[in-house]
């Protein structure tokens, strides 16, 4: 009888980081839409910063020129979105789910309120949003962009989801 | 001076690189309404299990509708820009099936249009999207 309980020994960082950043790509690559939009992800631990890179026919003012309002607002329903299943899919990942063949249905877009505060410049931008509430049907996100200025946002958001049934899990 | 606003909002949907990106097509123009056809795309599609158009679509058709509404109607100015949009989801979208907005510019003040608009997929009675939205008046003579 020994007096202390042998531990796993931890996986390599690199084995993490690969298996959380597998987890990512197919979560986000699933969608044609995020595909077309050219959105990706960038991921530090389970946070996640959505990068929406400057395309010329993201444009909805030429004359400024400024990004479409309704560009900006489909980035940020896609990073609230994709955040929001990452959230609950997290977990699975960390107790080393089967991920490949578990990957979960999407929430669903109840309503989606977006607020316009300054017209997006013809460069980059990035958005990041938080998981306010998330219960076992609804889910509330508030999720914002900026571009240069993290502390200028362009667009801010609030939406309600519809979280997959569990028998809808693939 | 209502026929030449109209003229300069049709250009100007015409020109709007992202909306022209979506393959949206302008119906109806006229004294602040407005109606917009957007044709089904498999790179819109949004659920990959069912081939459900992606909402974030579905907004920028919304966004444009309304904005082409605020610029046809008789007080606004020549442009405009959003201030808020609220989109409710009451339905998936057919695949498949175009995306038809339709939007109205309810009330005008001096710096603020009201609108409200909705989106159905061919069965009018039965939308898949409602919204309303504040949007700026701008260039006003």
């Amino acid at each position: 009888m020994n007096g202390y309980v042998r531990r796993k020994t931890p996986e390599p960082v690199q084995v993490i980081k690969e298996r959380r950043d597998e987890a990512l790509k197919d979560l986000v690559a699933r969608v044609p839409y995020i595909g077309y939009m050219g959105i990706d992800f960038d991921r530090r631990g389970d946070e996640l910063t959505a990068l929406l890179p400057y395309r010329e026919d993201l444009i909805g003012n030429p004359m400024l020129p400024a990004l479409h309002g309704g560009a900006l607002s489909a980035f940020l329903e896609v990073t609230a979105l994709i955040t929001l299943s990452w959230s609950v899919f997290w977990p699975k990942l960390e107790d080393g789910d089967k991920i490949n063949s578990s990957m979960p249905r999407l929430p669903r877009t109840i309503d989606f309120t977006v607020d316009f505060l300054r017209s997006g410049l013809p460069r980059d931008a990035y958005a990041r949003a938080q998981v306010v509430r998330s219960g076992r049907r609804y889910a509330s996100v508030s999720v914002s962009a900026w571009q240069d200025n993290h502390s200028r946002p362009i667009v801010q958001a609030n939406g309600h989801f519809l979280m997959p049934a569990p028998s809808e899990a693939q | 001076m209502s026929v030449d606003r109209s003229h300069i909002a049709k250009n100007f949907i015409d020109v709007l690189p992202h909306s022209r990106a979506l393959g949206m097509k302008l119906e109806v123009l006229e004294q602040g309404k407005a109606q917009i056809v957007m044709p089904y795309a498999e790179h819109l599609i949004g659920d990959p299990d069912t081939g459900v158009i992606h909402g974030g679509a579905i907004s920028a058709l919304m966004d444009t509708c309304a904005g082409a509404a605020v610029m046809s109607h008789p007080e606004a100015g020549a442009a405009t820009a959003t201030l808020d949009l609220r989109i409710d989801y009451m339905r998936s979208a057919t695949p498949g099936e175009a995306i038809v907005a339709k939007a109205e510019c309810y009330h005008v003040t001096r710096n603020v249009a009201f609108i409200r608009a909705t989106a159905h997929d061919g069965r009018e009675d039965v939308p898949v999207a409602t919204a309303t939205g504040a949007f700026t008046i701008e260039g006003k003579s």
